[in-house]
């Protein structure tokens, strides 16, 4: 058994709770992961699933240390990351890429689809043909050479995802981190946004994380699957296990309310009323 | 029995003269939930606008009928189409946060509806939003009433706009994405809620949707709505079992279904897509409006 | 995509309107010697008070009448729109340098810098404005430059309100957290991706800032605190103007018009400006 890629050990995260922020003064900090254990296997797809306030965006931000955990470590390839100043950060950029859930909000408006994609590599000495890697990274994800020169208003929403992919795969990292990437989008979309993105992982050997609140669009992308809940992991089974035989009955509700696109008249009758 | 809402060769345009509904015809009888699904730019809401009569200024419907229990609205004046929409529909919206006023009460605020356009008493409609809210079973009305909108789950929320919304009685209900922005389990809650109260009521839904998940469990009629234009139309059960066009079923093999993942979430075939497109510009092409 | 909608707008007619003004005024001032009909300055009591041109006593070559010690008035306007627009430019621009920096520092960076400079804008904001370049030209002695510094001392806040906001927008966007991802710095970053998207409003404010410029120095060339009294000043010219209104109305109408019409355009043409670069958003 080889090392993991990430290895996340007893995961504390506390940001300031701007709800109870007194007039003067810090805001008191808010518990919102809550001892969390697991390991991201190198070259595996992990989904991490919940609903709102679950904490799986808040889990997402510490692996790629947009945020500094409270307590316990996150070790990334071999290495200690739960602490490390920006400035200490920086190399390792390289290999902790994010893709994001809003494409519109995550390319400058002001910025040409070239020098977004560019960004990247500018920064982490690839600096040198930058024409042909963005061109190679704009062919990846299956988007014509000319939409180097567009600006995001002129793509549509399946594009401008699929540049947040170039973009996020152009250093050909080692870890990604996918927020929700296909939750802003159309069905069709969707659809054409995870196969691409299945392919690549398979491709490149990613190891990657996938957030999503909807598990209908993780089975086939994911090997194993976190469950989420107010802070806590409730079930990390293999992707298989946890949709044919959940283990927890929160995963079971889950997936329970999932409605699926096909005709069942008891879907919607009220629950039996379960003997006290 | 005329039907509940009736919508006849309905087209609208925008300034520049783009179509953006296209000769649409549905019908939602008397008890019925129909859904209306599609994609971003399907039209689907702007059909729930029309029915409400607060289609945007720039969308000016330029041919068709819209008749509500018989009654054509294109021949009443803008008063009386105002008092008939008022009086037998009502809408749940998408965001129930946005629908609310932040700065008031629930309880003025669900209220002031049956006040100001039924003409209620307040005493009389005060007892009603609390039958309602006892409905969607909400234990704690007193403390929902007195509550601000942001002092609610979203879920609550929702709860209470269907409250409001069943609460005047109407014909007929436009549910405009209504469970988009929730998380799924109460999702579930809150559809089994609508279904309940649509049956206990009687009431007609125009539901509209982008989720076929949504559409397979609420829905007894559908329409496939796609740029504008209805697609397909069909009894629910019949659409998901034999889907006659290539765009509802490549919608359908689209839709992810956790059952099924390898036959499910397949990226629809640009071929349909273009072929829809090239029936779509060949339509409008020969479209003139018919002014009657 | 939808090619015509993105295409470039042609410009509207209010950037034709104000631009135009604003360029008629300025080469007029910078030209001033060249093209105006008069001396300025030179005196002459046998044409005090003569009318514009269509009315009745006018005299050719003093198409806007003249004032009471009868110097040409559009001559006076004329070289009046040097100083208008010097103080316009050089005023707004320190203006708009120092006050945009602080703004995009204290709405980007948040913390420590956003307190102190906001709590120095608030201290800023709280004297009178007028009151605040009067007192400061009366320190600092009159004279062009005076009126300047005046100028950009007081106006500097109003940069850094406006863009300090835009830039605490702008800091919450993910592509602000996608330049991090990417390697980038805090520095870079506000340079990068910031500041680009609040250029449009800087420079709408700064066209603004530029006709609130030609107000103040109108203000304190009125109070006879800017420039020696020598050289016409729009705003000496309204002031004298106002003593002989009922003589010669036009002494105080023309400046008026000039200075309205200037400062108008200044704030349209900024305006138009923000409107025409926005790239389509959403």
């Amino acid at each position: 058994m080889t090392e993991p890629l990430f290895s996340v050990r007893g995961l504390n995260v506390a940001l300031p709770d701007m709800t109870r922020k007194p007039l003067i003064g810090r805001a008191p900090p808010a518990e919102i992961l809550k001892g969390l254990d697991f390991d991201l296997p190198k070259g595996s797809v992990t989904g991490i699933v919940g609903e709102s306030g679950s904490g799986k965006s808040t889990l997402g931000r510490a692996l790629v240390r947009l945020i500094e955990p409270s307590a316990g470590s996150i070790r990334f390839d071999g290495r200690d990351i739960s602490h490390l100043s920006e400035a200490d950060l920086r190399p390792l950029r390289r290999d902790l890429q994010m893709i994001f859930q809003d494409p519109m909000s995550s390319l400058n408006p002001r910025h040409t689809i070239f020098t977004i994609i560019a960004a990247p590599l500018r920064q982490n000495g690839l600096g040198d043909r930058l024409k042909e890697r963005v061109a190679e990274a704009l062919q990846r994800v299956g988007l014509p050479q000319n939409f180097a020169g567009r600006y995001r208003h002129e793509l549509s929403g399946g594009q401008r995802q699929r540049v947040g992919i170039a973009r996020a795969l152009a250093l050909s990292p080692k870890f990604v981190l996918a927020d929700e990437i296909v939750s802003g989008l159309d069905v069709s979309t969707q659809a054409q946004i995870l196969t691409l993105l299945e392919k690549l992982a398979a491709e490149m050997g990613l190891t990657i994380a996938f957030i999503s609140h909807d598990l209908s669009v993780i089975r086939r992308l994911c090997q194993q699957v976190i469950v989420m809940r107010e802070g806590r992991i409730v079930e990390l089974s293999a992707t298989d296990a946890l949709f044919d035989n959940p283990k927890e009955a929160y995963t079971r509700d889950l997936l329970a309310a999932i409605p699926l696109p096909e005709i069942d008249a008891d879907w919607l009758r009220p629950p039996a009323k379960a003997p006290a | 029995m005329s039907p509940c809402l009736e919508i006849r060769r309905l087209s609208a345009v925008l300034p520049d003269g783009q179509r953006v509904l296209r000769s649409i015809s549905l019908n939602v009888q008397p008890g019925e939930v129909r859904a209306l699904v599609g994609e971003s730019g399907a039209g689907k809401t702007m059909i729930g606008k029309a029915v409400l009569g607060v289609l945007p200024k720039s969308v000016r419907i330029v041919e068709g009928e819209m008749l509500i229990e018989g009654e054509d609205l294109g021949r009443l004046d803008a008063k009386a189409r105002r008092a008939l929409i008022g009086a037998r529909t009502a809408l749940i919206p998408q965001d129930p946060l946005t629908a609310l006023n932040p700065s008031r009460r629930i309880g003025p605020q669900t209220t002031d509806r049956l006040v100001r356009i039924l003409g209620w008493s307040g005493e009389r409609a005060d007892k009603r939003i609390r039958q309602l809210l006892d409905e969607v079973h909400i234990r704690d009305p007193e403390r929902v009433l007195r509550s601000y909108p942001h002092e609610l789950s979203g879920g609550m929320r929702q709860r209470v706009l269907i409250a409001a919304a069943f609460a005047a009685e109407p014909r007929l209900i436009v549910a405009d994405e209504p469970t988009t922005a929730l998380d799924v389990t109460v999702q579930k809650q809150i559809l089994r809620l609508i279904a309940e109260l649509q049956r206990d009521h009687g009431t007609a839904i125009l539901f509209v949707t982008h989720d076929l998940g949504v559409v397979a469990k609420i829905s007894q009629k559908v329409s496939v709505l796609y740029a504008g234009k209805v697609v397909e139309e069909a009894e629910t059960a019949d659409l998901f079992a034999a889907p006659q066009h290539p765009y509802t079923r490549a919608l359908i093999a689209a839709t992810p279904r956790y059952t099924d993942p390898y036959a499910s979430l397949k990226p629809v075939d640009e071929t349909v897509l273009a072929g829809l497109t090239a029936e779509i510009a060949a339509a409008d092409k020969a479209w003139r409006p018919s002014h009657d | 995509m939808d090619e015509a909608r993105i295409s470039r707008r042609g410009l509207s007619p209010r950037l034709w309107l104000a631009g135009g003004w604003l360029l008629i005024a300025l080469l007029a001032a910078i030209f001033a010697p060249l093209i105006a009909p008069q001396d300025p300055l030179a005196q002459d009591l046998m044409l005090e008070r003569l009318p514009p041109f269509w009315l009745d006593g006018a005299e050719p070559g003093y198409w806007l009448g003249t004032d009471s010690l009868g110097r040409d008035l559009l001559s006076r306007l004329i070289f009046g729109g040097r100083i208008a627009f010097i103080v316009a430019f050089a005023a707004a621009t320190s203006a708009c340098l120092i006050g945009s920096a602080l703004g995009l520092i204290a709405g980007y960076f948040g913390g420590w810098a956003d307190r102190i400079i906001s709590r120095i804008v608030d201290v800023w904001m709280a004297f009178p404005p007028v009151l605040f370049a009067i007192l400061l030209v009366a320190v600092l002695g009159t004279g062009l430059s005076s009126v300047i510094i005046a100028i950009a001392v007081i106006d500097w806040t109003r940069f850094c309100r406006v863009i300090r906001a835009e830039a605490m927008s702008q800091a919450r966007m993910d592509y602000v957290e996608s330049a991090r991802i990417a390697g980038y710095g805090r520095i870079g970053i506000m340079l990068r991706e910031v500041l680009p998207n609040v250029l449009p409003s800087v420079v709408a404010l700064l066209s603004l800032e530029m006709g609130i410029a030609v107000i103040v120095e109108a203000i304190l060339s009125f109070v006879n605190l800017s420039i020696s009294t020598d050289d016409p000043t729009w705003g000496g010219i309204i002031a004298e103007g106002r003593l002989s209104i009922h003589q010669a109305w036009w002494v105080l109408v023309f400046p008026l018009i000039t200075l309205i019409l200037t400062v108008l355009s200044f704030s349209q043409f900024g305006e138009g400006l923000k409107a025409r670069f926005d790239p389509v958003l959403r």
